[in-house]
């Protein structure tokens, strides 16, 4: 094989594959250090607080500070635990965050890979989101990480099933798997409007899969610590951390696909559509992100069984209620969505 | 009629988003944080803060070594010896604080009949090890001069109610 | 060639991680690598365009199944020495087992290599205009639509008799009516008593 011939058919797709991965992450990873510090903000100023202001103009550096310090502390790894799963799964946690972005439409045809299962794709990841959850918990050889995680592992698949349904039912308004496809779809008119109810589900269920306040049981403080990472410190903990937010902006990413109609402008008007899409999608994963620190600061935490009763009596039937009412009155209207080819 | 209210109430959610609507609200308001070592807050003239040796205005130190604080301090912080001076005056060799058992509880002023071992206004006094926090009679003296003005002007302010 | 070369990978994984499944001796880790495996035969889907059941193999045995596989072994502490104890006892019927399974297998490769339709089985390429999930869905829904129904009817029966099975009223256990609690409101059970000095209630 010619040089030319390796650097054409391998190496240029590659370099290139490789470029656009890193124009993802990058930006990505910015947003989850300022969401940290957005975070501290928001709730600071529900609670007539002014949150970080010392560190940099209006305490801008305060995520890089805080990143710092946690780089240069030291790593320990408990003297009971299991060496390999336990560092293996804030690793995991923070690689499943990431590799989901890889189908993400930032406007048209801007997506890593296009590809037709994507919304199945984004749901196995956020599924597996569990996995490091529950080496940690397992791996740290404590009890509260353990109990933790057990706490973490059963609400994250919980309230999986309820997503999964919400997720259908947008499927059969679209008629496609293809996250592309799908914003497409909301051309007319956003997804959140004719299934409200719906959208407030994938929101709260959102909450649940990404631990958040109210439903932050895993990590407990009053009872638990810390919950599954309790014996996790320096960069092992960032990671964890960086992962827990970047899910968080991932599952707001999926919100805005969804219901939101992603890098689709509100009206598709003059001064509306003059604006890119990437940043209609960034302004309205901000939006969500906004809402999940507002819940966080108004709703005090849930008990577990009113949990698990949430998720099981009430979000299920009601999700699958739903599921056969759109079904039925996309057939009753004769306006089952035609098959999209590709 | 009730329960048909009750449903609807549940599944409009109206109460989380009354929550909501109330944590909003405050989202907007003046936030009431001070910008602490810039900016203080206000403090009471009673505010037992350091403690400090208070000194007459001839400059002659007031404590008379009478020991009523140090028998009155229940974290037992306070060591005094005390022997006559060259002029006859009875006055303290030693005037220990130890500020690490301290209380802040005030019993010491409040027993002592001179005026002299105060709790001054003064809270910013953290230190770095722990030998720092050993006060001694100079340390003391040093405090009341430093402090003088704003121990005089806050003992004038409680007085009346003293 | 990248194509090989992914294959090979993906199927030494799994192979590999099969093997781990049945002798490592944590339990716990022989459920990881059964994940492994999981995640890998989904890998091998995707190779052969099969993107679809690739995904829903992730979700189910990924997501849900193997994680309360994890699940129940962690709670449990399985002590697999013990377990051990009886092997060489049970190891002609386990070698019984495993034989006829071989022999099985050899019959389904042998009856599928020997089939006059395999050519044309093989040659089944995935359709350039339908989608995976669309052709998944024809088929299922025409032509397999009443083994499909009666597979969801089996799994339905599993589920109730699991609730069955597990579920007990006790008696005179005071449970909490959350319906009644948010119905209760504040003028019906809340007396607001101005009492005046010295007199009590």
């Amino acid at each position: 094989m010619e040089f030319s011939e390796i650097l054409n058919v391998y190496l240029l797709p590659t370099a290139i594959i490789v470029a656009q991965i890193f124009a993802i992450i990058v930006p990505l990873l910015i947003a989850v250090a300022y969401l940290t510090y957005f975070e501290r903000k928001v709730i600071a100023s529900i609670q007539l607080r002014k949150g970080p202001n010392v560190v940099g103009p209006f305490g801008l550096f305060q995520p890089l500070a805080d990143g710092a310090k946690l780089f240069i502390k030291e790593t320990i790894l408990p003297a009971g635990a299991n060496k390999i799963l336990f560092a293996m799964a804030p690793m995991l946690t923070f690689i499943l965050s990431l590799i989901a972005w890889a189908v993400i439409p930032f406007d048209v045809g801007m997506v890593l890979s296009d590809i037709n299962v994507g919304i199945l794709y984004l749901f196995a990841i956020s599924s597996l989101g569990v996995y490091g959850v529950i080496m940690a918990g397992w791996a740290s050889n404590s009890k509260y990480a353990f109990l933790g995680a057990l706490r973490s592992a059963a609400q994250m698949v919980s309230y999986e099933v309820s997503i999964g349904f919400v997720i259908i039912t947008v499927l059969l308004c679209v008629g496609s798997l293809n996250l592309s496809a799908i914003v497409e779809a909301q051309k007319t008119i956003w997804f959140a409007i004719p299934l409200l109810p719906m959208f407030v589900i994938f929101f709260v269920s959102a909450l649940a899969e990404t631990n958040r306040a109210p439903f932050d049981l895993p990590e407990g403080e009053s009872e638990l610590v810390a919950g599954y990472f309790v014996e996790y410190s320096s960069m092992t903990f960032a990671l964890f951390f960086l992962g827990e937010y970047a899910n968080m902006i991932l599952m707001s990413g999926m919100t805005a696909v969804l219901f939101l109609g992603g890098w689709l402008p509100p009206i598709d008007i003059a001064p509306f559509n003059w604006i890119p899409g990437p940043i209609w999608f960034f302004l309205k994963i901000s939006l969500i992100l906004f809402c999940f620190l507002w819940v966080r600061a108004t709703f005090p935490r849930y008990r577990y069984d009113q949990l698990m009763r949430l998720g099981w009596k009430v979000f299920l039937p009601f999700s699958l209620a739903w599921v056969v009412i759109t079904a039925g009155v996309l057939v009753a209207f004769d306006i089952v969505p035609t098959p999209l080819s590709g | 009629m009730n329960i048909l209210q009750n449903s609807t109430k549940a599944l409009l959610l109206s109460e989380l988003i009354g929550g909501m609507y109330l944590t909003l609200k405050y989202f907007f308001k003046p936030k009431v944080t001070i910008n602490y070592p810039y900016e203080k807050g206000p403090l009471s003239p009673r505010f037992r803060g350091e403690h400090a040796l208070r000194r007459y205005p001839n400059g002659e130190e007031r404590c008379i070594a009478c020991k009523l604080c140090e028998a009155i301090c229940p974290a037992q912080a306070i060591t005094i010896e005390a022997e006559p001076r060259s002029d006859g005056s009875r006055r303290t060799t030693r005037y220990d604080i130890d500020m690490t058992k301290c209380i802040y509880c005030g019993f010491c002023q409040e027993a002592c009949p001179v005026d002299a071992i105060v709790e001054g206004p003064n809270y910013e006094f953290a230190a770095e090890t722990r030998e720092e926090l050993f006060y001694n009679k100079e340390k003391l003296l040093a405090n009341g001069d430093r402090w003088e003005t704003e121990i005089a002007n806050n003992l004038s302010i409680d007085a009346p109610y003293r | 060639m990248v194509q090989a070369l992914a294959f090979y990978a993906f199927a030494f994984v799994t192979i590999a991680a099969g093997v781990m499944v049945v002798s490592s001796r944590n339990p716990v880790h022989s459920v990881l690598y059964l994940i492994l495996a999981f995640f890998n035969a989904a890998g091998l889907f995707v190779l052969i365009g099969a993107e679809f059941i690739a995904m829903i193999l992730v979700v189910v045995y990924v997501g849900a199944v193997a994680v309360l596989f994890l699940f129940v072994v962690m709670m449990l502490d399985i002590n697999f020495v013990e377990l051990r104890q009886g092997f060489m006892q049970y190891l002609p019927i386990g070698a019984l087992l495993g034989l006829i399974l071989l022999v099985e297998l050899f019959f389904v490769i042998g009856i599928w290599s020997l089939t006059e339709e395999r050519g044309v089985l093989a040659t089944v390429v995935p359709s350039q205009t339908l989608t995976n999930t669309h052709a998944l869905g024809n088929v299922l829904y025409t032509k397999y639509v009443y083994l499909f129904q009666a597979a969801g009817l089996i799994l339905l029966i599993a589920m109730i008799g699991a609730i069955v099975l597990t579920l007990r009223s006790r008696p005179g256990v005071r449970k909490q009516r959350i319906a009644d609690q948010l119905a209760r409101k504040p003028e019906e059970v809340l007396d607001i008593v101005k009492v005046n000095e010295g007199e009590g209630v």
